[in-house]
């Protein structure tokens, strides 16, 4: 073959892969404190768009229930075909991947699970994967597209852990979506955590019941487009 | 017995290297002892911090209690300048109220 019919070739598979190419699916990683309510919101995503009986892990009352990094592939949010479309995004579909993660903390101690009914050894060995599971978390934001920061609405959510999180997304210029959870709570307060972080957007939400979640969903797809 | 606190002027801080801060600061908190940076540390400075401290969490260091003011953009600089940083052992310090400019914590000696 000669050479300009070989550049011609490369050339054409280089247009037609352009062309063509599959759009691939963002990686967005459900970040926060323990008991924020990740997996219930992971959970709650995979129940709308793929299948209500699918979870990818189990939500309790002790923290740290999540230690390991869990990741749920090719999600299409698609705001049209569920009903939940809004003026402005109607047509906007998403594929992501859904990375639900342990929560973030500077301290974890045994002595905390065990004042839920733990025996000692099963409270050192939970103690043990949850420091795992925080480092396999900040591990994971070097593969991170876009971050959901879920905060706990009842809570006061200026602690160090959410700033920190917030400042490297920034310093890493990857897109962030602040979601105050437990809104359905009485002592719920989002707008606190919209006062504390006014240079983001925060969408208050209801991971449980399912409340507001079509806004957080239609804020998914504009952002992490 | 009263606790140390040991206030680091941000030259010292800004004389060691990422890794060496990092590890001045862990092992200080690690003896008992609370640690005020004048300088303060970045977001990703104190991102590898708690996973320095996850590192070497035990049944009698179950971690570290951090807080700080948050950096600011000076109007003629691109980037955020880190303000003071408060690090201490999570088992005798405990940051009861946060803002902008204030920080407030309790401090055990038992």
């Amino acid at each position: 073959m000669s050479t300009s019919k070989r550049v011609r070739r490369i050339l054409s598979r280089l247009i037609l892969s352009i062309l063509f190419r599959k759009k691939k699916a963002v990686k967005i990683g459900i970040y926060g404190p323990p008991n924020a309510g990740k997996t219930t919101l992971a959970n709650r995503i995979i129940h709308t768009f793929v299948d209500e009986n699918e979870d990818v892990g189990v939500s309790t009352e002790i923290p740290h229930e999540t230690r390991h990094v869990i990741r749920r592939a090719g999600i299409l949010i698609d705001l049209k075909r569920h009903g939940r479309s809004n003026p402005k995004v109607s047509r906007a579909k998403l594929m992501l991947d859904v990375v639900d993660t342990p929560g973030l903390a500077t301290k974890i101690d045994f002595r905390d699970f065990m004042a839920y009914g733990l025996p000692e050894d099963e409270a050192k060995r939970r103690a043990k994967e949850a420091t795992e599971g925080v480092i396999e978390a900040i591990k994971w934001l070097d593969d991170i597209d876009g971050v959901i920061l879920l905060m706990d609405s009842t809570e006061d959510p200026y602690t160090q852990t959410n700033v920190v999180i917030i400042g490297n997304m920034e310093a890493r210029g990857i897109p962030i979506i602040i979601a105050a959870n437990k809104i359905d709570l009485p002592d719920a307060a989002p707008q606190r955590i919209k006062n504390a972080f006014p240079q983001h957007r925060v969408v208050p939400v209801s991971a449980l019941k399912g409340e507001n979640m079509e806004v957080l969903y239609a804020e998914m797809a504009k952002v992490f487009r | 017995m009263g606790i140390e606190m040991n206030l680091v002027s941000r030259d010292k801080i800004e004389s060691m290297g990422s890794m060496e801060k990092l590890r001045f600061i862990l092992d200080d908190v690690k003896s008992g002892n609370i640690v005020v940076l004048e300088g303060g540390l970045t977001a990703e400075e104190q991102m590898k911090l708690i996973e320095l401290t996850m590192l070497e969490v035990d049944d009698n260091f179950p971690g570290i209690e951090i807080s700080g003011y948050p950096a600011k953009r000076s109007l003629l600089s691109l980037r955020k300048k880190t303000r003071l940083t408060v690090i201490g052992p999570a088992a005798k310090m405990r940051t009861i109220k946060k803002d902008e400019d204030l920080i407030s914590a309790i401090i055990s000696t038992t």
